[in-house]
């Protein structure tokens, strides 16, 4: 009997490789890296109190005592700008985290069980998704008051069906192999089914949706918090660090006021795709364009 | 003594777009505590669907319209959801045709086993879980168990990969095993020792089987018994030496004079005529008559359905001819 080579490389192992030799995707992970350990180190790296407003200090450009100038508050930019990323990308990963859970559990269930259960969780998804979750959000926001919390759950509870349906079709499929049925023959239940043959297999797709979610995330935020809906001022997030420059004449001559947040929102979620493209290709390499 | 299973008057429908196909119609079988009980029959006789059935597997839309299937004393279609669990995997054990898709290609086959023993032994140790599989690999025959423990399937030979399926139909010691065509995926080198392990495990834990296959010869060899199924029905049943040389039973005849015999080298195959009936529209009469050397064209197998009849002891045989001569 002669001995078989080493454990070769887990389908994990591969997929990483694939991920690492993909160069857009590797510069967004660096870049989101940098973004989240910026944000960590608010407190350390910021010099000011973010919230500490300065009414002798407002609007001044850019120098040595303000990197980034200061707000129509005299609070200082870089300051604000850091400790939003906190909140943003907070809200970002959680709802997003919070919405795949929620599909996944809803998705796997569905395509499971079948019958009634699929069918109004089915129906459930149509009916989310055919709202328009803005339109939700806005009504929400204005019934409850606006709030981080708040926003994490609306979010969640618009975005799941995305999760639901991908989970749902691959469930589906996985019923239906050999070793499935040879599963229940040995006496596992559906759900012992859905705990050790289904969620695995369906993971990495999973991540993938969660991943390109955060993007969406983070832009919905951005958008409710500039609306005045998001997160209440006085905490900083990129959105609402944004309403400041709602004047023309801020625009066109303090620039270190609206450009900051507007390229942290821009360029994280610009990373978060390339990460979300390349895990798709790296976990699918049948599905590789090119 | 009472049959360990016994699978009465047992009918299987599947909707279909273009109707409702019985797949199999009022099927009846005994199994006796440590007998194998062979059975026999084309593709599509619905062999597999009763395997399934026993076990309450049938796929939805799939449903059993009628009959029953006692197993020790207990009737496994109306059993709860929960207890028919501790049933499968524990009492009956299923072995699968193609070990490369009954088994995960993504998971180490010795989780795989691991998990059958856990289903049914939840309060086991984790290390005591892994000794019972190395255990159950060596017995199987499988060299390196510690190595093989953690190598997925396709680092497995198809051989091994049905001894890995078989170590996991015995890891609870089951009183009954249901081996579907086991040895129809592999190479012909290996059938043989994969039956003879089947039939050395079975013995040593004293386990019943069903043995499903259409190899006549693998059955005169392993069962005690044989059902011969056509077109969702048993059409014979009886002692394996009692049916092969003396069937009673037109189609097993055919079946017996189609196969390749070693004294007679260089004869022709008889094949039987034509192919099985359409289940969708199945015939009013016997299902086999219009390929029948006997009853093709006669009133009595054309209109009427021939019900089983005892022609010896123990030996039953659906023909309205069976008293005819061969």
């Amino acid at each position: 009997m002669t001995a078989l080579p080493a454990l070769p490389r887990s389908p994990g192992a591969l997929a990483a490789r694939r991920f690492l030799r993909n160069r857009m995707a590797v510069a967004g992970a660096v870049f989101l890296t940098a973004v989240a350990a910026l944000a960590l180190a608010a407190p350390l790296v910021a010099g000011h109190d973010p919230n500490a407003v300065d009414l002798a200090a407002f609007r001044e450009p850019p120098s040595a005592a303000h990197l980034l100038g200061t707000d129509s508050s005299g609070r200082d930019v870089f300051a604000r700008l850091v400790h939003a990323g906190r909140i943003s990308l907070l809200v970002g990963l959680l709802s997003a985290l919070a919405a795949v859970a929620l599909g996944t559990l809803l998705g796997s269930l569905s395509g499971m069980f079948g019958g009634p259960v699929d069918a109004v969780v089915m129906r459930a998804a149509d009916v989310v998704l055919s709202f328009p979750s803005l339109v939700v959000i806005v009504v929400l926001a204005g019934v409850l008051g606006p709030g981080t919390a708040l926003l994490v759950l609306v979010f969640a509870a618009c975005n799941w069906p995305t999760a639901c349906r991908v989970v749902r079709g691959l469930t589906l499929s996985l019923r239906e192999r050999e070793y499935v049925q040879a599963a229940r023959a040995f006496g596992a239940g559906r759900l012992t089914v859905i705990g050790r043959h289904v969620l695995p297999a369906v993971l990495s797709q999973v991540a993938v949706v969660g991943t390109l979610l955060v993007a969406q995330m983070i832009l919905l935020e951005a958008v409710l918090s500039f609306l005045g809906l998001g997160v209440r001022p006085p905490q900083a997030s990129w959105g609402n660090m944004l309403t400041d420059a709602q004047n023309l004449t801020l625009l066109q001559t303090m620039p270190w006021l609206w450009l900051p947040p507007g390229l942290a929102i821009a360029l994280t979620v610009l990373a978060v795709n390339f990460v979300g493209d390349g895990l798709r290709d790296a976990v699918d390499p049948k599905g590789a364009r090119r | 003594m009472t049959p360990l299973l016994t699978v009465f008057d047992l009918a299987v429908e599947f909707p279909t777009e273009y109707g409702v196909v019985r797949a199999v119609d009022g099927v009846s079988l005994e199994v006796g505590r440590g007998q194998i009980l062979g059975v026999a029959g084309e593709s599509g006789s619905g062999k597999s669907v009763t395997a399934m059935s026993v076990l309450g597997l049938v796929r939805p839309p799939g449903r059993v319209a009628r009959g029953s299937v006692r197993f020790d004393g207990e009737d496994l279609l109306t059993l709860p959801a929960r207890r028919l669990r501790r049933i499968r995997g524990r009492r009956i054990a299923m072995i699968f045709q193609d070990p490369m898709t009954a088994l995960n290609p993504v998971v180490p086959v010795g989780a795989q086993i691991a998990e059958a023993v856990r289903l049914h032994q939840p309060g086991l140790r984790r290390a005591a879980v892994k000794a019972r599989v190395l255990e159950l690999l060596a017995s199987v025959g499988i060299a390196d168990p510690a190595d093989r423990y953690a190598r997925h399937p396709h680092d497995y030979s198809g051989g091994m990969r049905q001894r890995a399926m078989i170590a996991m139909a015995l890891a609870n010691e089951p009183d009954l095993l249901i081996a579907d065509e086991p040895t129809t995926a592999l190479d012909v080198t290996v059938q043989a020792q994969v039956l003879g392990l089947l039939d050395t495990a079975r013995r040593e834990s004293g386990a019943a089987a069903v043995l499903i296959t259409h190899d006549l010869g693998v059955l005169a060899e392993l069962a005690d018994r044989v059902a011969v199924m056509y077109a969702g029905r048993v059409v014979e049943h009886g002692d394996v030496h009692q049916v092969f040389t003396t069937p009673r039973h037109p189609y097993t005849r055919g079946l017996l004079s189609s196969r390749p015999v070693l004294e007679s080298a260089g004869g022709a195959l008889v094949p039987i005529p034509g192919s099985p009936p359409d289940l969708l529209n199945p015939p009013p009469g016997c299902a086999f008559e219009p390929r029948c050397a006997l009853g093709a064209g006669r009133a009595v197998c054309r209109t009427s359905r021939p019900e089983p009849v005892a022609v010896a002891d123990g030996h039953v045989s659906a023909c309205h001819l069976h008293q005819e001569p061969i």
